[in-house]
């Protein structure tokens, strides 16, 4: 909506309110039915993510993180809230609907990189489009090699995912992600299962995808992960807590750069 | 999604599971080429019966005495002695719709030709039972009606009694053979013509002149019983009717009274031999359609062991975009591709055992076309519905449900 009259040049992640909104949420609930127990996910949760934001959303396990981030992903329903994603009310929308929501403006990344087993990282970063009617097969190629090239596999385009490592998993399914040009990248602990190396590698692309413009939200336990955000988000028994602007982020790209490299040297050692 | 990349998604997901879609084609295959040629083995022995029963000659109705149930005995079918050469000329004479009629009586004799001897039946008949049966001499002549008021010793033999008594390949007519130590000239030899429908081997008989094998071998003065076609195969009840009707008021028998012999005509026959055929066609039918659904079974088996994988897949797939149509129809043309496929190797595989059980066993088969489609049908109907079932249930799922699926 308003998001095209945007002016150009604000500082990343200040003057909020001046910023488009391309997440709205508003007394957001959800609770579980288990039988006759209910578990209380979320208890009402109203946030504001704005376009070129990077935000880390943080809280004690079961507090509801994953719950909130399935329900921005269109990958669940809220029990009660509103939620508009680029403007759009999403709760209003068809199972179809959310289903070309999530083919065209969302990117979600799983903890567990769910990939599908048996089928070539390029087959796994180009599986969005092939749900996009408009896109030709020359495009589709195209697109997903350059979003392999984005997260540095364009080398292991025809590997299968037991061929690749954590880490590199976890980047093809961040190039599947942004393979659709998304407006919001959501990331359920990106880096939950790498190692310190690699996850400053995926936040550096992270990074770098939220200065071209898109929305970044990830969870993750780790302060020193959220530190490379812009802004964090704390969770507690399905509430905001926190919500703070980070002084300061971490740039991963130059840290990345000043460790020591590890591969060959360590060989050597 | 277009359907080119819904079928390269499909093909592609065959091809990741091999052994599944093999195993799954598996229970397809079977239950498609049993079904194929259990259908085969039925029909196949329906039409040789019906062959065979057609060799019975044309418009055939046989008349037996009944068995006579006087003074309140009863006795054995055929034994009764009431049925007189008087009954035949009778219907010769005042029956429109019978074009031929013959007593007939039949012994068993004990052939000799020098040292070799056989034992086989004797038939007594007039010379136009060879017209009813459509029985053809392959050699000699046939004896005539004079040679049966006279009661000559003269005999046309079948092929059988011919290689027990004279060896293969010899054509003894004009020879003599002794009959229950009788002196009999052959005049003739019948053409072959194999089993008839109850496996009696028809080239296995000795026919002679009625009087010669009634007086001279049985010494008797009834006669068995009685062979006669109708006219056309239309008039066949029509004869049946005329018969009965004149052989009533030959035997003093009201209109309202049971009568004292049976007709049956070759109708009947068919209709009770395809009836048993019929019987043995839906036993394996049904033996076949148990394999088919024990197939389905199979199918199942597998799919529902996939099912974790499967949704899995689904909820990958609904993450990043697909609808449920999407889902569906991609599972729809993975299924189709397995028994449309399985299908095939079925049909071809159900078509190469029947011609197996033809040739080795050499029983008759028949494949037909309706078999073909209908297993065919069948067994992509259970196919597709295996297969497409767990991705309807998955496709309904939230994607997160179907994501955390296990
Ligand atoms: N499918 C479900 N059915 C029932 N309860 C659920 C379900 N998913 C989550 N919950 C409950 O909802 C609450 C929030 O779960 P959620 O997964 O959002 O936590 P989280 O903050 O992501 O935790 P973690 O850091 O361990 O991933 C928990 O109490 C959890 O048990
Ligand atoms: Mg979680």
């Amino acid at each position: 909506m308003h998001r095209k009259c945007k002016g150009v040049g604000q500082a990343a992640g200040e003057d909020i309110k001046m910023d488009t909104t391309i997440v709205s949420v508003k007394s957001l609930v959800k609770t579980y039915k288990m039988g006759d127990v209910e578990v209380h996910a979320l208890r009402g949760v109203n946030v504001d993510i704005m376009k070129d934001d990077f935000v880390a959303i943080m809280g004690k396990s079961g507090s509801g993180k994953s719950t909130f981030m399935n329900i921005l992903g269109c990958l669940d329903i809220p029990t009660r809230g509103k939620y508009y994603l680029d403007g759009v009310d999403v709760s209003s929308l068809s199972r179809d609907e959310l289903a070309n929501l999530r083919n065209r403006k969302i990117g979600f990344v799983f903890q567990s990189f769910n990939l599908l087993s048996r089928t070539s990282a390029l087959e796994n970063v180009e599986l969005p489009l092939m749900y996009n009617k408009k896109i030709s097969s020359h495009e589709m190629h195209e697109r997903s090699m350059k979003a392999l090239e984005a997260v540095g596999l364009a080398d292991r385009a025809h590997h299968f995912p037991n061929q690749l490592s954590g880490g590199e998993q976890q980047r093809v399914a961040i190039a599947r992600s942004l393979v659709n040009d998304p407006v919001v990248i959501l990331a359920d602990e990106p880096t939950g299962n790498l190692d310190t190396r690699t996850s400053l590698e995926v936040m550096a692309i992270f990074q770098k995808l939220n200065q071209k413009g898109i929305t970044v939200v990830i969870v993750t336990h780790e302060p020193d992960i959220a530190a490379f955000t812009k802004q964090n988000i704390t969770f507690r028994d399905g509430r905001i807590i926190k919500a703070i602007a980070v002084d300061k982020p971490r740039n991963a790209m130059n840290e990345l750069a000043s460790m020591p490299a590890v591969t060959d040297e360590e060989d050597e050692l | 999604m277009k359907v080119k990349n819904l079928l390269k998604a499909a093909l592609r997901s065959l091809a990741k599971n091999k052994m599944r879609t093999f195993l799954t084609m598996l229970g397809i295959i079977i239950g498609v080429a049993s079904v194929i040629a259990m259908l085969a083995i039925g029909e196949g022995s329906k039409q040789s019966i019906q062959a065979q029963i057609s060799t019975l000659g044309t418009n055939v109705l046989m008349i037996f005495p009944q068995a006579s149930s006087s003074g309140g005995v009863r006795m054995e079918a055929g034994s009764s002695q009431k049925m007189t050469i008087e009954d035949v000329t009778a219907i010769s004479d005042r029956c429109p719709s019978v074009a031929y009629v013959t007593p007939q009586v039949r012994t068993s004799g004990q052939l000799v030709n020098g040292n070799m001897n056989w034992r086989t039946s004797v038939y007594g008949v007039y010379p136009n039972y060879f017209e009813i049966r459509n029985l053809k001499l392959m050699s000699g002549n046939l004896f005539t009606l004079s040679d049966d008021r006279s009661a000559t010793k003269v005999c046309v033999i079948g092929q059988t009694v011919v290689n027990n008594l004279f060896g293969a390949n010899t054509d003894p007519t004009g020879s003599y053979i002794r009959i229950n130590k009788i002196p009999f000239k052959i005049v003739g030899i019948t053409e072959k013509k194999g089993q008839n429908a109850f496996g009696q081997d028809q080239d296995d008989m000795v026919f002679a002149p009625f009087s010669t094998v009634q007086k001279r071998i049985m010494a008797i003065t009834f006669i068995q019983s009685m062979l006669a076609s109708a006219t056309t195969e239309a008039l066949i009840p029509a004869a049946s009717r005329e018969i009965t009707d004149v052989l009533k008021a030959k035997h003093n028998l009201g209109p309202s009274e049971d009568p004292d012999f049976t007709i049956r005509t070759q109708t009947d026959i068919a209709t009770a031999a395809t009836a048993t055929s019929g019987i043995l066609t839906i036993l394996l039918a049904t033996i076949a359609s148990i394999s088919l659904l024990v197939g389905g079974i199979g199918i199942m088996n597998i799919m529902l062991v996939s099912v974790t994988e499967r949704t899995r897949e689904i909820g990958i797939r609904m993450s990043v975009g697909a609808r449920g149509r999407d889902v569906l129809l991609q599972f729809l043309i993975e299924a189709l591709l397995i028994s449309l496929l399985g299908g095939f190797i079925g049909v071809t595989l159900g078509v190469l055992v029947s011609q197996l059980i033809a040739n080795i066993l050499s029983w008759p088969v028949t494949i037909t076309i309706p078999s073909i489609l209908m297993s065919f049908l069948f067994s992509s109907a259970i196919g597709i519905f295996f297969g497409w079932y767990p991705a309807r249930k998955a496709a309904g799922l939230n994607p997160i449900d179907a994501l955390r699926y296990e």
